[in-house]
């Protein structure tokens, strides 16, 4: 695995749209975003609606996935190229479902929404429709996601990265800034995590740094590429942006995306909590 | 949820006594911009979040007492503010020149 096939420059993607066999999907929590305008025959993912199981706190399942996939007209053979806003958070996150379900032909627009829209490319608000598939997924590859007891577990022993910003590594803050500061789960970090803010890996514009840029940032942030690696954030979204760059990017192998994340860490009853930077 | 709640509009809901809300709105050739891009750095000039502007041009964040900088990104050009900001409201303009 390496850049080239799993990122795309937005020139790429401007040249391939409505090429058949690619499928380009924008995922989103603010829908309104695509609404108003989207890559010429982009569908849409709504990480909230589409991607969450309605009820209890998990993502989709396996048949979940199977009918959202089939009923945006996305086919196992396609190639789908993901990106949306907040610095492709979403999309980062939605790539990681798409790889925990077995689909290999996916790639992420570098920059996503934002450099698009500061580059003044063409949006459109055409309605998109394809015609249905049947998507056939395969069984959750759990080897890239963890859950809350490895995690427990891997204080001292394995990488834990934190990737939310310094204020809410260090405890002042519980949420990120854009969101009111209230939570039932404390404040601070896990013990021995480091703090690598998913923002440190991206440029102003959303898009990756150099592979060169973010091999350093994280060897000067004392990760270990000897070890295994549990990445984190707040619910998991800016964690997959941090995946992402570990395991696709930079070709780390064992490292995992703690979809439970601050909001389930730091609601748990007894486990040993650090604060301050 | 980690996406930006729909910016600008009335404060309703929001405790003022214990939140520290940093917003205004992006200006340019005597216009709100919007759909800019806007983001808080803290005092080391780490980046804390980032917002796009309402089509008022408006923006709005849940800080924490402190210097902050302000930055916004647009095609039509970039600004940027530092502030200091205390427990309640904290009102800005960032102009782009």
């Amino acid at each position: 695995m390496s850049r080239a096939d799993v990122l795309v420059s937005a020139d790429w993607a401007q040249e391939h749209l409505g090429e058949p066999g690619i499928v380009f999907v924008e995922v989103d929590e603010d829908t309104s975003a695509y609404d108003k305008g989207h890559l010429e025959g982009a569908v849409k993912l709504d990480w909230k609606v589409d991607l969450q199981d309605p009820l209890r706190r998990d993502f989709v399942d396996k048949e979940q996935f199977e009918a959202l996939l089939s009923s945006k007209g996305i086919s196992n053979d396609d190639t789908v190229v993901l990106y949306g806003g907040n610095n492709n958070w979403f999309a980062a996150y939605a790539y990681w479902y798409f790889k925990l379900y077995g689909h290999d032909a996916v790639k992420l627009v570098d920059g996503g929404r934002k450099k698009w829209e500061l580059d003044s490319r063409p949006l459109s608000d055409a309605e998109v429709s394809r015609p249905a598939t049947t998507y056939t997924a395969q069984e959750p590859d759990t080897s890239i996601r963890a859950f809350r007891d490895e995690v427990v577990a891997a204080i001292d022993t394995k990488n834990l990265v934190d990737v939310r910003s310094p204020d809410e590594f260090a405890g002042k803050l519980v949420a990120p800034a854009h969101l009111p500061q209230e939570g039932a789960q404390r404040p601070g970090h896990i013990p021995s995590a480091v703090n690598v803010p998913w923002s440190k890996a991206a440029n102003e514009d959303g898009t990756f740094k150099s592979d060169e840029e973010l091999a350093a940032l994280y060897a000067d942030a004392g990760f270990d590429g000897s070890k295994e690696t549990i990445a984190y954030c707040r619910i998991g979204e800016r964690s997959s942006h941090t995946w992402f760059v570990l395991k696709e990017l930079l070709g780390h192998e064992n490292v995992k995306n703690y979809d439970g994340s601050w909001t389930e860490y730091g609601s748990l009853v007894g486990v040993p909590i650090a604060k301050g930077a | 949820m980690c996406g930006a709640p729909k910016q600008g509009g009335a404060l309703a809901g929001i405790d003022l006594s214990t939140q520290t809300v940093i917003q205004g709105s992006v200006w340019h050739d005597g216009a709100p911009v919007a759909g800019a891009y806007v983001r808080l750095l803290d005092s080391t000039d780490e980046f804390t979040a980032e917002v796009v502007t309402s089509p008022e041009g408006e923006f709005r964040f849940f800080a924490a007492p402190g210097d902050w900088k302000l930055r916004s990104l647009a095609p039509v050009g970039r600004a940027e503010r530092v502030l200091s900001a205390e427990v309640g409201l904290n009102e800005t303009t960032l102009a782009i020149a």
